[in-house]
């Protein structure tokens, strides 16, 4: 029997050895997994597909026009029995595909924490899994280790056989994180934050990448993804450290403008702070965190006086060229508190001309006036400086 | 002229937005515009214009606008073709540093052109076309419910193919891929025309798609001939009723998500910005609430078409029609119960990711049992393996493959390695070329003889058939590898020069399947020049079974003289059998819709509308608008909406027919 299997895997060996299936045979736990449920449907649906494909060609054949031979029954457009089995038929398999996929949906949900090493191995609970931050900018990537306080842009390692939790946003579009040999990808998104938990067995080196296309730069969107033995891994940590380079807001800012197929960064020093802000929208000093915002509207928000909080922030603030008809792209200022002594803005405040109330600090005053005449048929207006 | 004056009159369009620059676009015009103005010199030395407005572009009569659809769908087919040439072109060739031919301004927008034309104005005007066509004769009708409106919503799919079509020479397409997601569709990230061309192209054809729909339902509910109940319409008929439902049903979503998106774009609301509220996930879900049932939309009218041709092709009734109509109305209804798993990456949670994954594949069970209809169709039947019944044996073949790796993709965790790659896109071609295109060319190769009263020439057909379908084979088994390799769509440059070999088979697939195009092409130019041999004196070609074969080939303006009485599914076959004899006396006046220009002329006004929303000449907005309205409402004071056919007329043409039977016995 097993010589059987063999022999019937031979010519897949063949095609396989040729190229690289990484989605077949990846380095990862969790693509392993998710690899077994492709190849587990696949077997499953190849029982009804291959006999429907086979009777189209038999019945094709046999009942051929010149073959007088073969019965004919112009009348005959029913049969109780043969539709049960046609509906159960189908109905079986999906019921058996339907109860694997909600087990391996939930088994494989990227949110779950792991479980497991590999088959052989559970998860060692008293060490920490290694944390990263992904960023997806227009168009490279940026990781951040918060527990080493490096980041890199387009590279990323990890040791083999730690579980790593990956907390994912964008700074502009989406974008989808995928490392096909490591595990399924998942959407980044702008202000929005998904999680992805993986490990990864096999040491080397593997191809990551956005599969959501985002751009003209998406093409050169990739990056190395080295799994590393522990040594190998302290190592490259002490190799990003050494190299110096430190990424604040000011940095990351310039980071952030698109760019092409950059080549890879290290930095030694990070603003510890500065993935919270990314999620939040709020890098540029001065910027109201999303979250304080949520924070405020959940409270009711702040009255008629808290207008201003409905005026968007501007994530796009390189691209926006703001719309025809509409306002000027603008944001909320952020309030000064003790942990953010920068929350105000870093531009001269100028003393407001009219007497009615200031809705906001360093905040431009909405243009609530109707649209100028001029501008409603000129086109665009001046770019916005915010 | 002061720039505040060029601006007040041409918006933003300038000189500069004619792509002069792009050598490609400029030879790609070059062609256009001659053969343009061939047809157009052509079409005048021959003294056609005033024939084709008088017959053609203001008839409302359902099978020369179902004619005209298309040939509105082929013609856009060599668009969105040519497209796909370039695309697999730029994949076959940038590999080793190569940046290959086309620049990403350039490639964005030919990917998110080839999608956009290939799904709505290629496979959405055969669709309709081959209904509008099909389903008034098959259900003994004279015409659809409201034929004034069956011309406008033409037009208006025309409307919208002209915008896209302006793009490729008056600015530029959009460049977010074909569903245009936000943000990167949002003005922030794309701030040109490329993305109003989209908006307004699908705003625009989406009008007339959904009269179209309310146009077919209303019809297919109410003008069926006596006799003719639900459970005894033709199968092609109530999948055409299902489809018409979900496009009523799910076309409006699209307006929506549309006009949400523009307002975003035009005054800067944040329906799908991450603030204020908004969020892109939003769209998603919304632009896919339309989209999932669009794809069955267009795949239901193509099961229709395969269960006539089995049937017909095999001199048998069609298996289970109980149950193939109870398959129709289950996938109906499920197909907006999965939109889901079309973004199963997206973030939610486990449970809502495993109930969209089994409602998807609990879709595939009444697919499965039409499937075993069919095959059952075949099965001691008679099979006359003509053109049509090819396409479908094709179609069968390649389906089940297209089903099965689309269940696979249903499954939350394969979908995770599989989602966006190149593996999505063999298989959404794979049943989309394999169902949909497949069954419009069995439609077109089953209707044409009676359409045009000659059959299609075989030999140029079998040859572009066995180009089509090796072309697919060989353009789509290698991206299914490809995916499985984790190569991801959209790409414009690669760098594993492994890959290479698998492109240029695919783009070696892409070529035979134009080779399959042209022969297709040179098919119609024979049939036509071989068009007395391969007459059609009988009106019923293929010994058929369904009302349709029942009138002569071309069928009068009128349809029938008599309005048939229907007493079995197969209505015709039926008639045959009781040894049906044709009335030869006592005909009547025939009651009949009026031509009316209304319909080009207020889709005219709509496109110019759109392409000044575009380019922000509000002058040319307004104005379209107003004049949009007025003609409208100036419509409504038209009393000469119909006339009388004179019995004498209806007896020279049923005389005449009479004595083509004659001469065919």
């Amino acid at each position: 029997m097993s010589r059987l299997k063999i022999l019937a895997l031979l010519p897949l060996a063949v095609a396989l050895s040729g190229c690289n299936y990484i989605v077949l045979a990846p380095a990862g736990d969790i693509a392993a997994q998710q690899r077994d449920l492709v190849v587990i449907s696949t077997v499953l649906m190849l029982l009804i597909v291959v006999p429907v494909m086979a009777l189209t060609v038999l019945f094709a054949w046999r009942y051929r026009q010149t073959n007088t031979t073969a019965r004919y029954e112009p009348d005959w457009d029913h049969s109780t029995k043969l539709e049960l089995v046609i509906w159960s038929a189908p109905l079986l398999i999906i019921v058996c595909l339907g109860a694997l996929t909600w087990m391996g949906t939930h088994l494989l949900d990227p949110y779950r924490t792991l479980g497991r090493i590999n088959a052989e191995r559970a998860v060692d609970q008293s060490k920490s899994p290694l944390e990263v931050d992904v960023v997806a900018l227009d168009w490279k990537w940026l990781f951040i280790y918060p527990d080493y306080g490096i980041a890199t842009v387009n590279e990323l390692a990890a040791p083999v056989n730690r579980p790593i939790n990956f907390r994912i946003t964008a700074s502009s579009v989406m974008n989808s994180f995928y490392i096909p040999a490591l595990a399924g990808q998942i959407y980044a998104m702008p202000g929005m934050e998904t999680k992805l938990h993986a490990v990864v067995n096999h040491s080397g080196t593997y191809k990551g990448f956005s599969a959501n296309y985002s751009g003209a730069g998406f093409s050169g969107m990739h990056f190395a993804f080295h799994a590393l033995d522990d040594k190998g891994f302290d190592g490259w940590i002490a190799g990003a450290k050494s190299a110096g380079g430190s990424l604040g807001r000011a940095e990351y800012l310039q980071l952030e403008k698109p760019s092409q197929n950059e080549p890879v960064r290290r930095y030694g020093t990070i603003d510890s702070d500065l993935y919270r802000l990314i999620l939040n929208m709020c890098v540029e000093t001065g910027k109201m965190c999303q979250s304080e915002m949520m924070a405020i509207d959940a409270k009711g928000g702040l009255g008629h006086e808290g207008l201003n909080n409905t005026l968007p922030l501007a994530y796009d603030k390189y691209a926006r060229r703001g719309t025809t008809l509409g306002p000027e792209p603008t944001f909320v200022a952020g309030t000064c508190t003790p942990e953010a002594p920068q929350g105000q803005t870093t531009a001269a405040i100028k003393a407001p001309l009219d007497t009615a109330p200031l809705l906001g600090a360093g905040l431009k005053r909405p243009t609530f006036a109707p649209l100028k005449s001029s501008s409603f048929f000129l086109g665009q207006r001046p770019k916005s400086d915010s | 002229m002061s720039p505040d004056l060029l601006k007040l009159i041409f918006g933003r369009l300038t000189i500069e937005s004619l792509p002069l620059h792009e050598p490609i676009v400029v030879g790609t015009f070059a062609v256009v515009a001659t053969g343009g103005l061939v047809m157009f010199a052509g079409l005048t030395y021959f003294r056609v214009w005033g024939y084709l407005w008088r017959e053609w572009f203001t008839s409302v009569d359902h099978k020369r606008i179902g004619i005209m659809y298309m040939i509105l769908g082929i013609v856009m087919l060599l668009r969105g073709f040519a497209d796909a040439l370039m695309m697999r072109l730029q994949q076959a060739l940038a590999f080793g540093g190569s940046e290959g031919y086309l620049n990403a301004h350039h490639y964005d927008q030919v990917f998110t052109a080839h999608g956009v034309i290939m799904i709505f104005f290629v496979a959405m005007p055969l669709v309709t076309g081959l209904m509008n066509f099909v389903v008034p004769l098959q259900i003994g009708a004279r015409d659809v419910s409201f034929p004034f409106l069956n011309n406008f919503s033409f037009w208006m799919t025309v409307g919208g193919a002209v915008l896209v079509m302006a793009s490729l020479f008056i600015g530029e397409f959009a460049r977010t891929g074909w569903l245009a997601y936000p943000p990167l569709s949002n003005i922030g990230y794309s701030p040109d025309v490329g993305v109003d061309y989209y908006i307004w192209g699908l705003q625009v054809a989406g009008v007339g798609t959904t009269l179209s729909g309310i146009n077919l339902i209303c019809t297919i509910v109410k003008l069926r001939a006596p006799g003719m109940t639900m459970m005894r319409m033709p199968v092609f008929t109530w999948t055409s009723l299902c489809t018409n439902v979900l496009i009523v049903a799910s076309f409006p979503v699209l307006t929506v998500v549309l006009a949400l998106l523009s307002l975003d774009r035009y005054v800067g609301t944040n329906f799908f910005t991450n603030d204020f509220g908004g969020s892109p996930m939003m769209y998603v879900n919304l632009i896919w609430i339309w989209g999932h049932p669009e794809v069955y939309i267009l795949v239901l009218p193509a099961f229709g078409i395969f269960s006539e041709v089995t049937s017909t092709f095999s001199g048998k009734r069609l298996f289970g029609y109980t149950s193939m109509v109870y398959a129709t109305v289950v996938i109906t209804i499920l197909s907006y119960l999965v939109w889901l798993h079309h973004f199963f990456t997206m973030g939610s949670g486990a449970s809502v990711n495993s109930f969209f994954g089994i409602t998807t594949m609990i879709i595939s069970i009444p697919t499965g049992a039409k499937m075993f209809n069919w095959l059952f169709t075949m099965y001691r039947g008679r099979i006359r393996f003509e053109l049509p019944m090819m396409w479908t044996i094709a179609f069968m073949l390649t389906f089940v493959l297209g089903g099965m790796t689309g269940v696979l993709l249903a499954v939350p965790p394969a979908d995770f390695v599989l989602h966006n790659s190149l593996f999505l896109i063999a298989h959404f071609h794979n049943v989309i070329i394999g169902g949909v295109v497949f069954g419009a060319f069995a439609g077109i190769g089953y209707w044409f003889p009676k359409a045009f009263g000659f059959k299609l020439d075989p030999f140029w057909g079998k040859l572009s058939f066995w180009f089509w379908v090796t072309g697919f084979y060989l353009a789509f088994m290698p991206l299914y590898v490809l995916g499985l390799m984790g190569v991801t769509r959209r790409l414009r440059v690669f760098d594993d020069p492994g890959l290479q070999i698998w492109f240029i088979v695919a783009g070696i697939g892409a070529f035979l399947v134009f080779l399959g195009i042209l022969s297709m092409l040179m098919q119609f130019a024979v049939s036509f020049l071989k068009r007395e041999q391969l007459k059609d004196v009988t009106g019923d070609p293929w010994d058929a079974r369904t009302l349709e074969w029942a009138t002569s080939s071309p069928p009068p303006a009128y349809n029938f003289a008599f309005t048939p009485v229907v007493h079995d599914n197969d209505a015709w076959w039926d008639m045959k059998k009781r040894g049906y004899v044709r009335p030869l006396l006592g005909f009547k006046p025939i009651h009949m819709p009026s031509n009316t220009s209304t319909g080009i002329i207020l889709a005219g006004f709509a496109t110019a509308m759109g392409f000044g929303l575009i380019w922000y000449i509000w002058w040319l907005a307004a104005a379209s608008f107003i004049a949009l309205l007025a003609v409208g409402i100036g419509h409504t004071f038209n009393y000469q909406r119909d006339f009388d056919i004179p019995a004498d007329e209806v007896i020279r043409t049923e005389d005449a027919r009479t004595k083509l039977l004659a001469g065919a016995k």
